[in-house]
């Protein structure tokens, strides 16, 4: 997630002081933020090399895992906020994910990018894929494998036994608490367990 | 366990031609005269540690880094040796060379890097080969078993020598990464970073069958005796060669040695010995690049004994290299040590209460291919000391060169340590050394 504007809007949902775990965490930024702004504590997961080296670069703790294989390494109730930002697409076990989320953290933050977003609608209603500043990857090349909307992560949320705390969509920097399904290319959820 | 890296970029050649002016380092003795209780009980009464050390310590002794070595290296870790003229010698490079010196991931121009030969070694610091004050002979076989935690209490009075109360990090791979392990739990507060590479919390039963394995060859050699070979006038050889050759088949990959070698067969007719050729791409000096008959389609030998394809000459060359440098009866003490080295042990195996004592922030570090000690051994340390909430970094190198890749300038794996460096210990340490 690039932009700072969202990136702040996400850290508000981090009390102050928490223990985190940023899943799929990038360079770091969020968790450098946390850790300067928040004084926050934890870890960040990261499978690719050179983000990895970005967070190390930041200073931040980074373990080099895949998230395909599960948070095995990770206790119950281990952290008070695990972050999935922007992750949920590119995992093949998303929902086995968001069960160990629920695990391993008190609470949860997600965000992911809204498929139902109305320019999203559009381009299928029109037969193509869409191609979108927040979806920017033609079909066949996109290493997000999983597409949901706002309104689908709801309901995963509850068949997992998710208490929903907060949810609102993010739009060019600006959060959309009406309609956020149809208005918001980003979905984002705070729940608990 | 370093083991001597295969070609291409393993192989670390000073050249007049790459511009850096080499470092000159000489090795120091520091001598201790109040005995060392050991954990076998025993007690070593007095002894010596060669010792090396980089940079400049600053005033207040923040930038000091200890580098703990693995089976068959030693205290000198970086820079060169120099002949009677100060000339640098060629090919007396350290063995962490590409890791640390002047610029390098472990900036010697701001790090005080300190490397120490560990006791029973065979280079320099008291081992089976010195005196027995007792006996005025060799120690040989009655070498005190010495222990990780042994070295650890060793290198903590070498530090009291030097001055030196809390160390920015320790540092070391395999069994060094042991030693690191070992100082955050016997010294917490003087450590305040580790960086473990491709080590592991204690040796799996495949491990130490391995070490038994080098041990028999060496024990069950005639000229052994007993351990008391330098009495007898004879050196164990034909054991510690073989000890070498499984050592360094457990040091690689199946990958890099099929790379490298493949089926392809060797040519008799090199200038060295039968059976002693060097290496595939090795310095001409010692022989030229092997040349193979795949392309001739030559035909097998049809011998039992006479080596036939490459990788049985490379083993025997590296075989009958290590014979002439290494000890036999440091060879079994250090792969004893490795053995015993267990932290979890005095906690009913739990690695997590054992890790409970140590405050370091730690950066881990394995290798993909590394089947000696796996990945997956560095991420028991990792979760043990999650769940201790203690700072902690990991990098799994994606790297095909088996153990030996902690040994190699990998770009990702040398980046990773310096920015760590860099970034986490150089937060913690006030003034910058500059100089040069």
């Amino acid at each position: 997630m690039a932009d700072v504007n969202v990136m702040h809007r996400i850290a508000r949902l981090v009390p102050p002081g928490s223990r985190v775990l940023d899943l799929g965490c990038g360079d770091g930024a969020l968790l450098a933020h946390l850790r300067d702004e928040r004084q926050c504590t934890g870890y960040g997961v990261e499978i690719d090399d050179a983000k990895v080296h970005a967070c190390l670069k930041r200073g931040v703790n980074v373990l080099q895992l895949n998230l395909e294989d599960g948070l095995s390494m990770f206790g119950d109730d281990a952290f008070d906020v695990v972050l999935q930002i922007d992750t949920l697409q590119h995992l093949r076990n998303a929902e086995t994910m968001l069960r160990e989320t629920a695990r391993v953290g008190r609470a949860g933050i997600v965000a992911f990018p809204n498929f139902a977003h109305w320019p999203n609608r559009l381009a299928v209603l029109q037969g193509r894929m869409p191609v979108t500043k927040r979806l920017p990857y033609q079909w066949y090349d996109t290493p997000n494998i999983r597409v949901g909307t706002y309104a689908d992560f709801e309901v995963l949320a509850r068949s997992c036994g998710l208490r929903i705390e907060d949810s609102f969509g993010l739009h060019e920097g600006q959060e959309i608490r009406s309609l956020p399904n149809l208005l918001a290319s980003t979905a984002v959820f705070k729940f608990n367990n | 366990m370093p083991g001597l890296p295969l070609g291409g970029p393993g192989f670390l050649f000073w050249s007049p031609a790459c511009g850096v002016k080499p470092v000159i380092v000489t090795p120091q003795t520091f001598r201790f005269s109040e005995p060392l209780p050991l954990r076998s009980g025993a007690v070593l009464p007095a002894y010596e540690l060669k010792v090396e050390t980089y940079g400049i310590l600053n005033a207040d002794q923040s930038n000091a880094v200890l580098i703990c070595h693995a089976l068959n290296a030693s205290h000198h870790v970086a820079g060169f040796h120099a002949d009677e003229h100060g000339q640098p010698i060629a090919r007396s490079e350290g063995w962490w060379h590409n890791m640390i010196g002047p610029g390098k991931a472990v900036d010697t121009n701001r790090w005080f890097v300190i490397g120490v030969n560990n006791l029973g070694s065979c280079f320099g610091s008291t081992g089976p080969s010195h005196t027995n004050p007792a006996t005025g002979q060799p120690w040989g076989a009655d070498f005190p078993v010495v222990t990780v935690e042994d070295w650890v209490d060793a290198q903590a009075r070498l530090l009291d020598a030097m001055g030196i109360r809390t160390l920015a990090a320790v540092m070391g791979g395999s069994l060094g990464g042991m030693q690191t392990l070992s100082w955050t739990l016997q010294y917490p507060d003087r450590v305040r970073h580790a960086v473990v590479v491709a080590s592991a919390p204690n040796l799996t039963a495949e491990n130490i069958a391995f070490n038994e394995v080098a041990r028999r060859a060496i024990v069950t050699d005639p000229d052994f005796h007993g351990g008391h070979y330098l009495r007898e006038g004879t050196l164990p050889r034909r054991g510690l060669r073989i000890a070498r050759m499984i050592g360094h088949i457990t040091y690689l990959s199946d990958d890099v040695m099929n790379e490298k070698f493949g089926r392809k067969t060797q040519t008799p007719t090199l200038p060295a010995a039968r059976g002693s050729l060097p290496p595939e791409g090795a310095d001409p000096a010692w022989g030229g690049p092997a040349p193979d008959r795949v392309s001739a389609g030559e035909p097998y030998r049809y011998s039992t004994q006479d080596v036939e394809f490459q990788i049985e000459s490379y083993l025997r060359y590296q075989g009958d290299k290590f014979s002439e440098y290494f000890d036999a009866n440091t060879y079994l003490l250090i792969t004893r040590a490795l053995d015993y080295f267990d932290p979890a042990r005095e906690h009913d195996g739990n690695l997590s209460a054992a890790l409970a004592r140590a405050t370091a922030k730690f950066l881990l570090i394995s290798f993909s291919t590394d089947w000696r000690f796996s990945p997956a051994r560095s991420r028991e340390i990792v979760k043990a000391l999650l769940e201790n909430k203690r700072d902690v970094s990991y990098a799994e190198i994606d790297a095909p060169h088996g153990h030996d890749a902690f040994l190699l300038d990998d770009p990702r794996y040398h980046a990773a340590v310096r920015s760590y460096f860099e970034q986490t210990v150089a937060a913690a340490v006030p003034a910058e050394v500059t100089h040069g």
